[in-house]
């Protein structure tokens, strides 16, 4: 009974904060802006944004493949260290989460823009300045910069966890390195592999200043589109419609990647 | 039975400056059930691993039909183990635990299927293939080992306290059913334990094994019988071990008194270490004795009393089937073939006194074994 009584807090926290907010959204998505009355314009409006939608969406893919494959061997290397040097290493990869997000971003503008730190040096030694901000690049390495920790950190952790005997084990029954690797290890890592996507995925599919600060109009973002839509176009109801849109696709994305973790004994080991 | 399948010579293992195993010479014979027993932190592990090429000997040799396989890495070498623990796949079910081997070596998906359907019934774990290994029990996930290993038809199974994990009773029937597959696959097993009744039941030969050192080589009657030094005497069984001196061939004294004995070859004088098994004593009436003593404790042990006896300040074990109560004065008989003579060593006097003796004392032995060799 007592644990009951302890969840309390954060139970009323979650009904006044998430479940009140979200019935909200749903009110305004299916509400006219000027008279409030029922309708479904607002969520059919939304195909006029379906290119924003997949660019958003394949940005974020593309980031976070970046990510993995830029984590996992750092995660990995992370792991086999000695356990000083490990916890130096992990600190280092959480040192920039520490600092501000905007803060983080902009810096990277004053990095890549035409007259920035950058293309300064490569006009110093005589060659053209490159067109390094205001384009898809740009926004995926934004992605990849901000969120990189996030893949690392849980793909860490389980590979971490790995118990050595099982890398021997795999030897003595004829495993050479790359067939220890493939066979063992990286199913084993599965786990890790799918939590990292996610926290990766999610909050890059609908991040919005990132794509502002180093992206074009022509690189906007659904993220950036809600927010105007609340900030300087005023349609809150068709904000809150593409947000309920968002909330959905994320759930099918997260839902396809937990169906992935539950059946990894049979699709991971035929890789 | 008799041919020679691995050679080790010389072989000294150092990590960090410390030496794990000193000059370890030991030839293995095909077909052969060989122990490595010791406490822990003796180099029995350390042994092990070498031979299954997961740590590089600091120096010397090991031969694997006469063969220098130093540097063939373990993925090469026609050695399988069961680990301690058993290390099974947790992403896999127990048919592709047992398959995973023989999918490596790339054999034919039927070929497989034979195989491990073999395997799970020598195992008796059929109508397991496709339960998850962490869904099974301490002694059920022991034979999956086992048939992860034997599936590929070593030619030597590398056994690390395999039985470490399991209760008593599931031990024992451990213990036949291993002998009974290693005479049924017709292989060589080298099997590490600290646990001294399990060597003596399974083995065709045990290696004893103290700080790095091989201690003693020989069949289970050779070890329990005729032990080299109060260390093996202490160590396999229980032993009353005391100083004497061999007035001459079959001529013991100790205890202020002679004994004829059965061995023989020592110098005239030689200060001894005499070993006394404790079931090996006859209580007899005062006046027949050899020696007269009081007992200060008894202990039933189901089969027998322990019993420790007074003899002049020094304590004995003995273990007799007659009861007799604590403060009664009684006599021992000793015959020739009761008494084993052994040369002096670096254990003289440390092993082989009651006087501390605890009714827990084989509890305290096990205790200490397994679990933190690494």
């Amino acid at each position: 009974m007592k644990s009951k009584w302890l969840s309390g807090p954060y139970i009323l926290w979650m009904a006044l904060f998430t479940l009140i907010p979200l019935g909200v959204v749903f009110y305004y998505a299916f509400t006219d802006s000027v008279t409030g009355a029922f309708t479904l314009d607002n969520l059919a409006n939304i195909g006029n944004y379906l290119p924003i939608f997949l660019r958003s969406i394949w940005l974020s893919i593309f980031a976070t493949v970046i990510c993995l494959l830029i984590a996992y061997p750092v995660a990995y290397y992370i792991a086999h260290c000695k356990p000083g040097t490990q916890r130096f290493l992990q600190m280092m990869v959480m040192l920039p989460m520490c600092m501000s997000f905007l803060l983080r971003t902009l810096a990277w503008v004053a990095l890549l823009e035409d007259t920035g730190i950058i293309n300064n040096l490569i006009s110093a030694i005589g060659l053209e300045p490159l067109p390094l901000i205001r384009n898809n690049g740009a926004v995926i390495l934004g992605m990849v910069y901000n969120y990189l920790p996030y893949m690392i950190l849980p793909l860490y952790t389980v590979i971490m966890k790995i118990d050595p005997r099982l890398i021997e084990a795999a030897q003595d029954l004829g495993c050479n390195s790359r067939q220890v690797f493939s066979k063992v290890i990286l199913p084993l890592s599965v786990p890790g592999i799918v939590s990292g996507i996610t926290m990766v995925f999610v909050p890059a599919v609908s991040t919005f200043y990132i794509s502002q600060k180093l992206g074009s109009p022509g690189t906007i973002l659904i993220g950036d589109v809600i927010e105007s839509q609340f900030k300087s176009a005023y349609n809150p109801n068709l904000g809150a419609a593409m947000s309920l849109v968002l909330m959905i696709l994320i759930f099918v994305c997260v839902g396809i990647m937990n169906r992935f973790t539950n059946d990894e004994e049979e699709s991971m080991v035929t890789l | 039975m008799s041919q020679e399948l691995i050679r080790l010579t010389d072989l000294v293992m150092e990590f960090d400056g410390e030496r794990i195993l000193d000059s370890i010479n030991l030839y293995i014979n095909d077909k052969e059930f060989l122990t490595l027993l010791g406490p822990s932190g003796c180099g029995k592990t350390t042994t092990l691993r070498v031979i299954g090429g997961f740590l590089t000997p600091t120096s010397g040799d090991v031969l694997f039909d006469g063969k220098r396989i130093n540097d063939v890495p373990a993925y090469q070498r026609k050695i399988n183990t069961v680990f301690q623990r058993y290390a099974l796949f947790p992403h896999l079910d127990v048919y592709d635990n047992i398959a995973f081997g023989l999918r490596i070596a790339k054999l034919s998906e039927k070929e497989i299927d034979e195989r491990v359907t073999e395997m799970l019934e020598i195992v008796s774990l059929k109508g397991f293939e496709n339960r998850k290994v962490t869904s099974l029990s301490g002694g059920q996930q022991q034979r999956v080992a086992i048939a992860r290993a034997l599936v590929n038809r070593p030619k030597v199974l590398l056994l690390d306290e395999p039985l470490g994990a399991l209760d008593l009773r599931l031990r024992k029937d451990m213990q036949n059913e291993l002998k009974r597959i290693q005479q049924a696959m017709d292989i060589t097993f080298i099997y590490v334990t600290h646990d001294q009744e399990e060597a003596l039941t399974m083995s065709d030969t045990i290696v004893v094994m103290d700080k790095g050192k091989i201690q003693q080589i020989g069949s289970p009657e050779d070890i329990y019988n005729e032990p080299k030094n109060a260390f093996v005497a202490d160590f396999i069984g229980e032993s009353n071990i005391l100083d004497g001196v061999m007035l001459d061939d079959y001529l013991v004294k100790f205890f202020g008194r002679q004994f004829k004995c059965l061995d023989k070859g020592f110098e005239k004088n030689e200060p001894v270490d005499v070993v006394i098994r404790p079931e090996d004593i006859d209580i007899v009436p005062v006046e027949q004795g050899h020696l007269c003593g009081t007992v200060t404790s008894v202990t039933f042990k189901g089969v027998h009393y322990d019993t420790i006896v007074d003899f002049k300040g020094f304590k004995w074990l003995i273990q007799t089937t007659d009861f007799c109560p604590e403060g009664s004065y009684i006599g021992i008989r000793l015959n020739p073939e009761d008494i084993h003579i052994m040369h002096k060593s670096e254990y003289s006097g440390m092993f082989g006194d009651y006087s501390s003796y605890s009714a827990e004392y084989d509890e305290i032995a096990d205790a200490e074994g397994g679990e933190d060799e690494e």
